[in-house]
């Protein structure tokens, strides 16, 4: 049985199709980065994990189950922008996920049980080195340190699948660095599932254990929303081979697509 | 040489140059006092400082004779009273509707369009309807705040909840809130200072409608005062009770603003020079 199952997938908005044919089954633990050209559809797919965007056709599971049509804590999500709370410190970003499941009422713990979660978080926020920064406001932390506060948050729940949205697009260089290590090292830790859209196929061939390109298959110029975008390529990334012959081998198939021209 | 744009006063310079334009109006104010009082001794128009120095003294420390009462005070606790009541029940429905509005569609979908109709009724068109439902008392003053603040406020706030980033409230359900938990985590806390900034913005109309109402019936308060004496030309009463109010206002305000920066550092995070 595997994780998340898709079956001739489809999502169209009336007459434009984004996504057409997606058939793929992912088992869990695999790390799937998923590149393609701006505007291709793979935010809306993420969106669709997700649950905020509705599958138009075919099927989309999880567990065998259909995917359920809302965010729930069992996908965790972290965005290139606005992914953590604006009003609540370092702390009180990671904490709200256990205050939000243990009070349900007032969403806030007092005494022993936030005591307990104070202690929980505080392991989280040690994992991504943020523990210097503990009374802080996002608004007074750098963008790295915002995104590894945002993955912090995100797995203070345990979610079994996290989806990440060019999490590091907007980094620095040396700091997007720093921030494979972490996310490599938390997905080997904790046995996730992750999802990665990702610009930099470099990154995409660094972290991933199977790259998805994403591109039309078909092409008609007086109707360019006809058709839409599908998994043109599935390649299963061996960590042990070197992306660079990788990317040589991707050539010699002779892989001359939009997405090459635009990507490689 | 800098650009314009580029030169900024230093921190003693900004208040002297801030501090310019009062004196210009002071000086303004004598100049026009003298002619008119060199003229005509008796007149009542342009009085001088002193003039309405002693009459302000007068109203703060001398009792009625009748009441037993100080003017003064009274009429400034009758209005700070109603004001204070009348913004304080404008915010309450503003930030509860604001968020139910801007947080659940189902809602906006019944309650906006009543919102934005009610918003553009003049209040002071329905002052007579307040006043013959509620009596000339407190209430139909009260009222009439409510009346005129709490559109506005609910539109400032459902346009903010409106524009906070979907990402927030998309992560919100990623870590199990349910929509009451949203409502109350997300929504209210970054709503709060916001309802304060437009709570600010509102409180210059807020003392139009008490003044209006005041002026209209009232045994006491600040724009009853200024409507009674305005029978005896009395602008050495007028003037300073002007000066009060403004002042008022501007402690009003500057506590509003000292209570968010307080409260919610990090929503003036963003703010450059706001002097």
């Amino acid at each position: 049985m595997s994780l998340l199952a898709a079956k001739r997938l489809e999502k169209h908005y009336g007459n434009h199709v984004v996504l057409e044919n997606l058939n793929f089954s992912v088992e869990p633990g695999e790390f799937v980065t998923l590149v393609g050209a701006s505007g291709c559809g793979k935010t809306t797919f993420l969106k669709m994990l997700l649950g905020t965007e509705a599958t138009s056709r075919g099927s989309l599971t999880l567990d065998d189950k259909p995917i359920p049509n809302e965010p729930g804590p069992d996908r965790g999500v972290v965005f290139q922008k606005y992914s953590v709370f604006p009003h609540l410190t370092v702390l009180g970003n990671v904490i709200i996920a256990d205050e939000l499941h243990s009070s349900k009422l007032l969403g806030k713990s007092f005494g022993a049980a936030k005591r307990q979660a104070i202690e929980k978080a505080l392991a989280r926020i040690d994992e991504v080195g943020l523990s210097h920064a503990l009374k802080k406001y996002p608004h007074e932390l750098s963008g790295g340190m915002q995104q590894r506060l945002a993955i912090a948050q995100a797995l203070m729940m345990r979610p079994r699948i996290l989806l990440l949205d060019e999490p590091f697009g907007a980094l620095d260089p040396g700091i997007r660095q720093d921030m494979h290590v972490l996310i490599n090292r938390l997905w080997q830790e904790q046995q996730l599932t992750i999802f990665m859209i990702t610009h930099d196929l470099k990154e995409a061939f660094e972290l991933g254990t199977r790259l998805w390109v994403f591109d039309k298959t078909r092409h008609d110029p007086q109707a360019p929303e006809a058709y839409g975008a599908t998994i043109t390529y599935d390649l299963p990334i061996s960590r042990d081979r070197p992306s660079n012959e990788l990317k040589e081998a991707l050539h010699q198939g002779g892989l001359q697509t939009h997405t090459q021209e635009t990507l490689l | 040489m800098k650009r314009f744009i580029n030169l900024a006063p230093s921190r003693g310079g900004r208040w002297l140059l801030g501090l310019l334009p009062f004196l210009l109006l002071a000086m303004l104010y004598m100049s026009l006092s003298n002619a008119r009082l060199a003229e005509n001794p008796n007149d009542r128009l342009l009085p001088t400082p002193s003039t309405m120095a002693s009459s302000f003294y007068h109203l703060a420390t001398a009792e009625n004779v009748r009441t037993g009462q100080i003017v003064l005070w009274t009429d400034t606790f009758a209005s700070l009273e109603r004001i204070v009541i009348g913004v304080g029940i404008s915010a309450l429905i503003g930030l509860v509707v604001g968020i139910l509005n801007g947080g659940i569609p189902l809602i906006r979908a019944k309650l906006s369009p009543l919102v934005t109709v009610a918003s553009l009724i003049p209040p002071m068109a329905i002052l007579p309807i307040l006043f013959i439902a509620f009596g000339t008392g407190e209430a139909a003053k009260i009222a009439l705040i409510v009346i005129g603040v709490t559109p506005f406020l609910i539109r400032d706030l459902q346009g903010h909840a409106l524009r906070l980033p979907d990402e927030q409230l998309i992560k919100a359900q990623t870590l199990g809130a349910s929509s009451w938990q949203v409502l109350l985590r997300v929504l209210l806390p970054q709503l709060t200072p916001r309802l304060l900034n437009a709570t600010r913005l509102a409180l210059g109309t807020a003392w139009l409608f008490l003044i209006a109402a005041e002026a209209i019936a009232a045994q006491e308060g600040l724009g009853y005062r200024i409507f009674l004496v305005r029978r005896y030309l009395s602008m050495d009463v007028i003037l300073p009770y002007v000066a009060w109010i403004t002042l008022l206002a501007f402690l009003l305000d500057q506590l509003l603003a000292w209570i968010s920066r307080l409260a919610f550092p990090w929503y003036h995070s963003g703010e450059g020079d706001n002097s």
